[in-house]
């Protein structure tokens, strides 16, 4: 009950966010998911919550709190899916996501995420051709 | 007329108040967005309670009044109350670890909000939504 399941691919980490998600079991998919990405080396992270019916205050501090750790490990975070009544919820309660990159389903959360792994790619291979 | 009445003493009773929340909002055929801002709510301040002061309840009834008809949802606590109600209220204030968006934001969710609070004498939130 408390493991999210996730998916590596093309150093991309897929990570899909579902059902009644409790305070402890938020911080523990926060560590999972960091302790991956530091595992495996994924250069993305695509966080979908289309599963999810409700964020509060705290899952939402949670979610916007992780994908700025993503980016301190040097990797890039996508937020996909959000429901259009979470939307709403979310802004009449004041939770702002500064600073998370929004896409609007997980195909185009996918698409900017293969971009970057393949631009930052071609960034080691020059570095390399320096030596 | 009662539907529910939750006692919260532990994190995972908050996930118990929003669920039964959500079935009474959705048998009484709230819209989706209702729904969501009325669980959301449920849960700032069942979560309120948890934090603040560890152990409470939260009562959900099904209220008319004159033709109106709607869900009212109480959370009483015999914690340690609040100081100053007003400052508690204002948006991004919190003595805990929040944001300090629990009240005032919860207050934007729904239709009526009443909150009643001495130091040392618990807390009690009453909020209504109406259909």
């Amino acid at each position: 009950m408390n493991s999210v399941p996730m998916f590596l691919i093309n150093k991309i980490l897929l990570v899909s966010l579902q059902g009644e998600i409790n305070d402890n079991m938020a911080l523990s998919f926060q560590k999972s998911i960091l302790d991956k990405i530091y595992e495996t080396g994924a250069k993305g992270v695509l966080l979908n919550i289309s599963q999810l019916d409700i964020i509060d205050s705290y899952l939402g501090r949670i979610i916007s709190e992780t994908a700025r750790m993503i980016q301190l490990l040097g990797a890039k975070a996508v937020l996909t899916g959000m429901k259009p009544y979470v939307a709403v919820t979310l802004e009449e309660l004041g939770l702002n996501m500064q600073g998370v990159e929004i896409a609007m389903n997980a195909d185009i959360g996918v698409k900017i995420l293969e971009d970057y792994v393949k631009a930052s790619d071609f960034e080691e291979i020059s570095a390399e051709d320096l030596e | 007329m009662i539907l529910y009445e939750i006692h919260i003493k532990d994190e995972k009773d908050i996930v118990s108040a929003r669920q039964r929340a959500r079935e009474a909002a959705k048998n009484m055929n709230f819209s989706i967005t209702d729904q969501t801002r009325i669980v959301t709510a449920v849960s700032e301040l069942s979560r309120n309670i948890y934090v603040y002061a560890s152990t409470g309840r939260v009562v959900i009834e099904e209220i008319s009044s004159g033709t109106k008809h709607g869900l009212m949802i109480t959370f009483e606590d015999q914690g340690p109350g609040i100081p100053d109600i007003d400052k508690a209220m204002e948006e991004g204030y919190s003595t805990g670890k929040g944001m300090g968006l629990g009240l005032p934001g919860s207050k934007r969710l729904v239709d009526d909000f009443v909150i009643t609070s001495q130091p040392n004498n618990g807390t009690k939130i009453i909020i209504k939504k109406w259909l």
